[in-house]
């Protein structure tokens, strides 16, 4: 094996298997936003601060801002667009709507996606845990609170403790 | 936000590693994890010439010893620390200390060997392994070698490895039975740098007596420090406030404080001396629960 700036890869980018050429310093996150197609990904610092730029890659939470491009080649990538079945709003995102959850919407994303990944692996987490867990994913409209009342909501409805619509 | 440009290879084994490392020259780097090094390139404090990946490597195997030592690889991920029972049992402070480390983006890819290589004065996981008297395995240009952790760290990003040379595996002694541990990190907010660091392992006799003790400050100055040798005006006697802040306070008064922007160094050195105190109370108290046979909760 020799190093090299170009490299060929393949990402799958929410279920899409698509190739691309980059650059070696190309941040997933920049590749995501402009040959990916995926500008729902977002910028917020760019050097790993922030959570903003959150993606599930191969199932889990990573700052595309801090993993290459080239470090994708033959992964799975979900961005919050992966969670929205054709365009339809799933249950997490419904709670953050009827929460408050969103308001200038930036960091909305990442909180989808962490939220998404912790509860899968912690089902019954209760807030101080899920506190924890969206930790780092600044928010700066909130204050946390309706993003959390959202994911407790979220959490007790995926539980069955009461009855979706 | 646009790291430099570089040229980049994955490897498949430590020994390709090494030999990309000869090759491509002591400007090239090796990148695990990535989650301290990617942030500074991105702000040009590294520069590298090439990265060499050997984060794909998938070996993260975390194995119990005969002699109750945790024989770790070099790239066992935070969050494997975080959720295994046999660390919990054997060596809680490494599960206290991993909880504290960044968030879970940064736990989820960040390795062990990659936090000792990268030399941060302020990381929790040197702290804790000094304490624990762990050793590292590395793979080097002249071949194999183990250094103890405490000789790693120089001072701030710099350790005593040699060029090309790799962490391999991460070998830390258990807790006995006799043993109990206390990790405590001080920071303005979770996740972000400690202002300070103490991990204690204290040892008691049955009647509450301390018989050995290790203590170690770290985030203070250049280099987490084995502050042990200070600590021994403890044995036989109990391990309670008077003791304990006495032993800290002397401790603080002589400790290397480096200027933060987190907190001015007066601050740190009244913060040292409660934080050591602190610990060293948690860590007798952990020897107590660990004897009477009570579930530890890490």
């Amino acid at each position: 094996m020799t190093a090299t700036r170009g490299h060929f890869i393949s990402v799958t980018i929410n279920g899409r298997p698509t190739d691309f050429g980059v650059s070696a310093n190309l941040s997933l996150l920049e590749l995501l936003r402009n040959d990916g197609g995926c500008p729902e990904v977002k910028l917020g610092c760019g050097e790993g601060v922030c959570g903003t730029c959150t993606v599930l890659l191969d199932g889990e939470p990573v700052n595309a801002c801090l993993v290459f491009a080239v470090q994708a080649d033959g992964c799975d990538v979900t961005t919050v667009r992966g969670l929205a079945a054709d365009g339809e709003l799933n249950d997490l995102q419904d709670m953050f709507i009827e929460h408050a959850g969103s308001q200038c919407g930036f960091c909305t994303p990442g909180m989808l996606l962490t939220v998404t990944w912790y509860l899968e692996r912690h089902p019954d987490a209760d807030r101080e845990e899920l506190r924890r867990a969206i930790a780092g994913n600044l928010c700066r409209c909130t204050g946390y609170t309706k993003i959390l009342d959202a994911v407790e909501a979220y959490r007790d409805l995926r539980r069955g403790d009461v009855d979706g619509d | 936000m646009y790291a430099s440009a570089f040229d980049y290879v994955r490897v498949s084994s430590w020994a390709e590693a090494v030999a990309q490392l000869q090759e491509l020259g002591d400007e090239a780097h090796v990148i695990a994890g990535g989650q301290s090094l990617v942030p500074m390139m991105m702000l040009h404090y590294a520069v590298p010439s090439a990265l060499i990946d050997i984060g794909g490597v998938d070996e993260r195997t975390i194995e119990l010893a005969d002699d109750g030592s945790l024989v770790l690889s070099a790239l066992v991920r935070h969050v494997d620390l975080q959720h295994s029972d046999v660390v919990a049992r054997h060596t809680p402070m490494l599960t206290q200390a991993v909880r504290q480390i960044g968030n879970v983006r940064v736990r989820q890819r960040g390795t062990i060997g990659g936090s000792l290589a990268h030399g941060e004065s302020a990381a929790e996981l040197p702290c804790v392994l000094i304490a624990h008297g762990a050793d590292v395995q590395t793979l080097g240009p002249d071949g194999e070698r183990t250094i103890a952790v405490d000789d790693l760290p120089v001072m701030q990003l710099m350790t005593t490895l040699g060029e090309g040379e790799l962490i391999t595996q991460v070998r830390v002694p258990g807790l006995t039975a006799r043993q109990g541990s206390c990790f405590i990190e001080m920071a303005r907010r979770p996740g972000d740098f400690a202002m300070v660091n103490a991990a204690a392992i204290v040892s008691t006799d049955d009647g509450g007596m301390c018989t050995a003790v290790r203590l170690v400050l770290g985030a203070v100055g250049r280099r987490p420090v084995d502050v042990s040798e200070a600590a021994q005006p403890l044995l036989g006697h109990a391990i309670d406030e008077e003791s304990t802040e006495a032993v800290a306070a002397a401790i603080a008064a002589d400790a290397e404080v480096t200027p933060s922007s987190h907190a001015g160094v007066e601050y740190r050195r009244e913060m040292a001396a409660v934080q050591l105190a602190r610990a060293l109370r948690g860590a007798a108290a952990d020897a107590a629960r660990r004897r009477s046979g009570t579930e530890v909760v890490v």
